[in-house]
């Protein structure tokens, strides 16, 4: 999928190792006085089969960047491409219809995409015994906790069979422990699958724990302040020493990025 | 430092699982309907009580005024006579037919509003203003249109609940949630799809608002159109209503209203009030049974 501005025509061909490629994309809500630059000249690329994660303080355009991958808004300048690689996205609210069971929730991107009801079915099971949920099959979403309803949602967002999973926050809203668990738990789950992540996150020790890298964004306008490989074993703890010490650098960047809008 | 080992992360989730999951049971079907019908009796009782004290306190006279006692055993004789049946079946059968026209209608007419933004200028606050008009007001056209004819009731019958049932749709698909639109769209709805799988049963608790609205409107201007409209040799409840009246028989024209009332009620608990819950249950949005 190609998402490009009439203005600048990308004529640069991505490398095969790259799944999402982004350069110079600006995007400006509203006009004349009132216009608000979300994202600025921003560029980057991930890996296919990595894990990224992007990260920035209120107002830096994460979430905005993911619509724009995700082909929900337009593009004003600058080009995203993610190649031939299909989409799923995760929001920070679980986003289930509530007048469907799980099983229909899971089963509704392939129910668009006209997939066979046998082949339906089975690949519901799979997915609900990955995200540990086979019993909860027929219950419908508020019935769920926030954690089980959030992996609902990543089921629903695999079935899809996407290579790239775009995620907003989406442990932001659920308690710490119920967080920890699904760190682990989608730790294993993307290792196994080799999709690729992209993972909008405002909380550094949960950007350190699951990324291969850190994308830190300023903030007002939305710019690429640095990019931050992390180097650590898999699979991680999220109390251990050396998530401990990235996270401590990285949040001193991230607070100098804020302390320059002081008297903004 | 070790990460957890997957075994334990299984059950970790497992039995955090089992914590966050709320055990709710069902009451019985018993049950839950003792707890419907009980405060209903009682209210009914209430109701009874202060009839008879009333008629009891001398305020009118008892041809004028009946009392309870004489009313219901009014109404069983009623039961006993085909010709009540006669009308019943009428004025339910008009009912049904109206009813089912206006959700035709209604439905027809939301859909176009609740997704064509001119439409929704040039008719969406007429229709607004035709769910105020009182029913009455349209007979004198309808009876010049149609006569004195089935056809006249139907139409302002019609009249009567389309728009309310067509503001119902409009308002469900105005309340969509915009997240479950986005979700949509992510997960390739399109077009027609995105209707047919999203935003209708996003719309659904609207519409059935408006369809239980609708029916309140289409039994008042159905019973207002029979009081009217008097067709010859076609019992039916209005014509029960009006000609006790004309012969000032008082026990009849009560025992005719409870009958009304009765019927509007039945139909609005067994059908639509059934069908909100249970839309609202599957929903999460029911706080108490």
């Amino acid at each position: 999928m190609t998402v490009r501005a009439g203005a600048v025509a990308s004529s640069a061909i991505s490398k095969p190792v790259t799944a999402i490629s982004i350069r110079n994309v600006s995007k400006t809500y509203g006009d004349g006085r009132s216009a608000v630059t979300a994202l600025e000249e921003v560029s980057f690329e991930v890996a296919k089969g990595e894990f990224a994660c992007l990260l920035g303080a209120s107002g830096c355009g994460k979430s905005t960047l993911l619509n724009l991958i995700a082909g929900i808004y337009r593009i004003d300048q600058g080009s995203i491409d993610t190649g031939e690689n299909r989409i799923g996205l995760m929001f920070q609210e679980s986003a289930l219809f509530p007048w469907l069971t799980v099983r229909k929730n899971i089963e509704m991107a392939m129910r668009f995409q006209g997939t066979e009801k046998t082949a339906r079915i089975e690949r519901v099971d799979e997915l609900l015994a990955l995200v540990q949920l086979e019993a909860f099959g027929e219950k419908r979403p508020h019935e769920l906790s926030g954690g089980m309803q959030q992996r609902v949602s990543l089921a629903r967002a695999l079935a899809q069979d996407a290579d790239i999973l775009l995620m907003d926050e989406p442990f932001a809203a659920l308690d710490a422990m119920t967080r920890d668990i699904l760190h682990d738990e989608f730790e294993q789950i993307w290792a196994r699958s080799g999709m690729t992540v992209l993972f909008v996150t405002h909380n550094v020790r949960e950007a350190v724990r699951l990324g291969d890298r850190v994308v830190l964004l300023s903030s007002r306008p939305g710019k690429v302040a640095a990019e931050i490989p992390t180097n650590l074993e898999r699979p991680r703890n999220i109390d251990a020493p050396e998530v401990g010490r990235l996270t401590a650098e990285i949040t001193d960047r991230l607070r100098q990025e804020v302390r320059r809008h002081v008297g903004d | 430092m070790s990460a957890t080992s997957p075994s334990r992360l299984d059950e970790d989730i497992r039995g955090l699982d089992a914590l966050e999951t709320p055990r709710l049971e069902e009451p019985s079907l018993a049950r839950r309907a003792w707890s419907m019908t009980w405060p209903m009796l009682t209210a009914f009782g209430l109701f009874v009580v202060v009839w008879q004290l009333v008629v009891w306190s001398g305020w009118k006279p008892k041809f004028v005024l009946p009392p309870p006692a004489d009313v219901f055993a009014h109404l069983g004789e009623m039961f006993s006579t085909p010709r009540f049946w006669n009308a019943v079946t009428n004025t339910i059968g008009r009912a049904a037919i109206g009813f089912a026209v206006a959700i035709l209608i209604g439905t027809a007419l939301g859909l176009v509003v609740s997704q064509s933004r001119v439409m929704r200028r040039a008719i969406g606050s007429g229709l607004s203003g035709l769910q105020s008009m009182p029913s009455i007001a349209w007979f004198p056209l309808a009876i010049l249109l149609f006569g004195l004819t089935e056809t006249a009731i139907l139409f302002v019958v019609v009249l009567g609940a389309a728009p309310s049932i067509a503001n119902g749709l409009i308002g469900g698909v105005d309340t969509t949630p915009p997240i479950l639109l986005r979700a949509g769209k992510v997960l390739g709805a399109k077009g027609w799809s995105s209707w047919r799988h999203v935003v209708l049963p996003a719309a659904m608790p609207g519409y059935v608002a408006g369809i239980k609205q609708g029916w309140a409107f289409a039994w008042r201007s159905l019973m207002a159109g029979e009081l009217l409209v008097i067709i010859a040799a076609q019992p039916s409840l209005g014509v029960f209503l009006h000609q006790a009246r004309e012969l000032a028989d008082a026990e009849e024209v009560v025992a005719t209203m409870i009958v009304i009332f009765v019927i509007g009620v039945v139909v609005d608990l067994v059908i639509f009030s059934n069908l909100e819950r249970r839309l609202r249950r599957n929903r999460g949005l029911l706080t108490t049974t």
